[in-house]
């Protein structure tokens, strides 16, 4: 394709060609402190194409396909041409990654061990995994956790931190407009902005660590933590991966040891700060 | 074109040692695309470090869904059990039953068997009975299948999820050739658990018809590549395979078909194909209506994209014009059309 880049975030290669200059422009800016793999050979092709041959002109509309595509994926306009590279990426990831257990969850470290969070889409794991990747923590993803099938550590995907509405100027305020991405208005989900993960946390991109604690975090109720059963624990997990099934048995029995050893509890917080304080207590408590 | 490369290294995998980064990258993306990583996992021991994780998780895929495959047909024969007919196995299920090597690393999708066709009733009811469930919920499509088609519309099953074409015969009723059926089924061999295939020769007819007089070329390279490995093995067998295999192509109507098929197959992964002059003639140069066809069957590049759009359309409409007459096409097409169904 005309325009295209190689990057690699944690285990993963992708290489991403666009009919178009600005989303590769785009990607190669902000993904400038990553590792350089020009002429690497990849584990995914992404492609961002026009819809048809008049839409890569007129009124762009970017089809996300790949080695893996989604016949029915709505397609894009040129301006939010970054985010469709980033789900592009996800996009092969979630139906074609092998190599481990893929949580959708959100993951930072301390002292070498891994706090998981997971929750669906507007749970706050995104934002949380963000803020606490400011205050002390090593952020290692917040789209998937990687859970290596044979040693039960978690495997950092730092990629850019997907920020939608309102942790849009929460976290932008945090971390300065220097490690921001475009603001992207009206997508599917709002308003989007990508958040550059520190250095040090692309830096350390291949060092995983054992998970510690996982919760299942949600926005916008009051304080309350709460056991969850392993049994539920199980159940959501497999829900949360999008190559469980592809797995099969090894997948069964790497969720089966995380799930019967690492403490969990749903907690449910008002705003970010509450969310840290918490976080930092259960910490203390139980990791 | 990275599909002629995907062609080159699976017909020898020692290109692959030529290759530099740029190179692997099409060739994986091509491979992908046309569901032969698989394949070409298989036929490569000796690959960079970087490409090997790739081939084992194409490796690891395709064993789990022979699994799976093998499963669905269990359960089948299990709910087809009762009315004692010789339940079928075609296509990929099929290779991966029978231990072939066409099944080594192939991609499976649905399940396809071949029952009776006095038979249907009684299976669409065995069927339903046992958890599967009506796909399409369209009266123009149920109907369409039912008058003219050579399979019932598919079926998924409620739990699993998985779809099951149950064929009657192996080109639709509006076709111009009528394969033998009954004697496809005759010949059917066996492989324990209420499970049969095709014979060796028949498989080949099966696939060659299915590829070149019923298909747009969609998917092309990778059954040709199942022509190829069916070849292999059943000339290994059999010095006088092909003449064979053309008796039972010529008993089905299908040796247009079979004839392009071998063609095609020793020009691209040089098929040890055997020319004869008594009792029949059959050589194997290429006509130039193959090129177009080889053409067709090579347009992926290194990005996975398919190229050659108007070509590729131009055996979507082949693929209509052969199943019917133009009236009839005229007509589907154009209820289609209003339903909001675009080609490619």
């Amino acid at each position: 394709m005309r325009h295209h880049i190689t990057l690699r975030i944690g285990p993963a290669t992708f290489r991403i060609g666009s009919a178009w200059a600005q989303p590769i422009a785009e990607l190669a800016r902000l993904y400038a402190a990553y590792p350089d793999v020009r002429g690497a050979i990849a584990d995914f092709t992404v492609r961002l194409q026009p819809t048809s041959l008049a839409r890569r002109f007129v009124r762009p509309s970017i089809f996300i396909t790949g080695d893996h595509g989604l016949a029915d994926a709505a397609p894009m306009r040129l301006s939010h041409g970054l985010l469709a590279a980033e789900m592009g990426m996800n996009l092969q990831m979630a139906l074609g990654w092998r190599r481990h257990l893929l949580l959708h969850a959100s993951s930072v470290e301390k002292d070498g061990r891994v706090l998981v969070m997971t929750g669906e889409s507007g749970s706050g794991k995104s934002t949380l995994a963000a803020l606490l990747g400011e205050r002390g923590w090593r952020f290692m993803g917040d789209e998937f956790a990687l859970l290596d099938l044979e040693t039960g550590a978690i495997l950092p995907f730092p990629r850019l931190v997907s920020l939608k509405n309102r942790a849009i100027d929460v976290v932008a305020g945090e971390v300065g407009d220097a490690r921001m991405g475009p603001l992207l208005r009206a997508t599917a989900k709002g308003d989007i902005r990508h958040m550059l993960p520190r250095v040090d946390a692309v830096a350390r991109m291949d060092q995983g660590a054992m998970p510690a604690l996982l919760l299942f975090p949600r926005f916008g109720h009051d304080e309350d933590v709460r056991p969850v059963g392993q049994g539920e624990i199980f159940m959501r997990l497999t829900q949360a991966s999008t190559n469980y099934v592809a797995l099969g048995e090894p997948a069964f029995a790497a969720l089966t040891r995380f799930v019967t050893g690492v403490p969990a509890r749903a907690i449910d917080f008002p705003s970010g700060e509450a969310a840290i304080d918490l976080v930092d207590r259960l910490w203390a408590e139980l990791a | 074109m990275s599909a002629a490369l995907l062609v080159r290294v699976l017909r020898d995998p020692a290109v692959a040692a030529g290759l530099d980064p740029s190179g692997w990258n099409g060739l994986i993306a091509a491979a992908k695309a046309e569901r032969l990583i698989g394949a070409l996992a298989w036929r490569l021991d000796d690959a960079p470090a970087a490409v090997r994780p790739i081939l084992e998780d194409a490796k690891r895929d395709a064993a789990r869904e022979a699994q799976q495959a093998l499963w669905e047909a269990d359960r089948a024969a299990l709910a087809l059990a009762p009315l004692g007919l010789p339940v079928i196995l075609l296509k990929g299920t099929a290779y991966a039953a029978a231990g072939l090597k066409a099944g080594q690393g192939r991609f499976i999708g649905d399940l396809d068997i071949l029952v009776p066709r006095d038979a249907m009733a009684a299976v669409e009811q065995a069927l339903i009975a046992a958890g599967w469930e009506w796909v399409k919920e369209d009266a123009y499509d149920d109907a369409y299948y039912r008058q003219w088609m050579h399979e019932l519309p598919p079926l998924i099953h409620v739990e699993r999820d998985r779809l099951i074409d149950v064929h009657h015969t192996v080109l639709p009723l509006t076709a111009r050739q009528t394969p033998d059926a009954a004697a496809m089924i005759a010949d059917a061999l066996p492989i324990g658990d209420g499970l049969s295939i095709l014979s060796a020769q028949d498989r080949i007819v099966h696939a060659a018809t299915h590829m070149l007089a019923d298909g747009d070329l969609q998917g092309g390279l990778r059954n040709l590549w199942d022509i190829h490995c069916l070849c292999m093995e059943g000339s290994e067998a059999d010095e006088d395979f092909y003449l064979s295999l053309f008796e039972a192509a010529a008993s089905h109507q299908l040796t247009a078909a079979l004839w392009r098929a071998l063609r095609l197959s020793h020009r691209l992964y040089g098929t040890p194909v055997k020319a004869y002059r008594t009792p029949i003639t059959v050589d194997y140069k290429l006509r130039w209506s193959d090129r177009l066809f080889i053409a067709r069957l090579l347009a992926r590049d290194g990005w996975g994209r398919e190229t050659r759009k108007l070509l590729v359309f131009a055996f979507y409409v082949r693929s209509h014009w052969l199943r019917m007459p133009p009236l009839m096409l005229a007509r589907h097409l154009w209820t289609k059309w209003r339903k909001g169904h675009r080609p490619q």
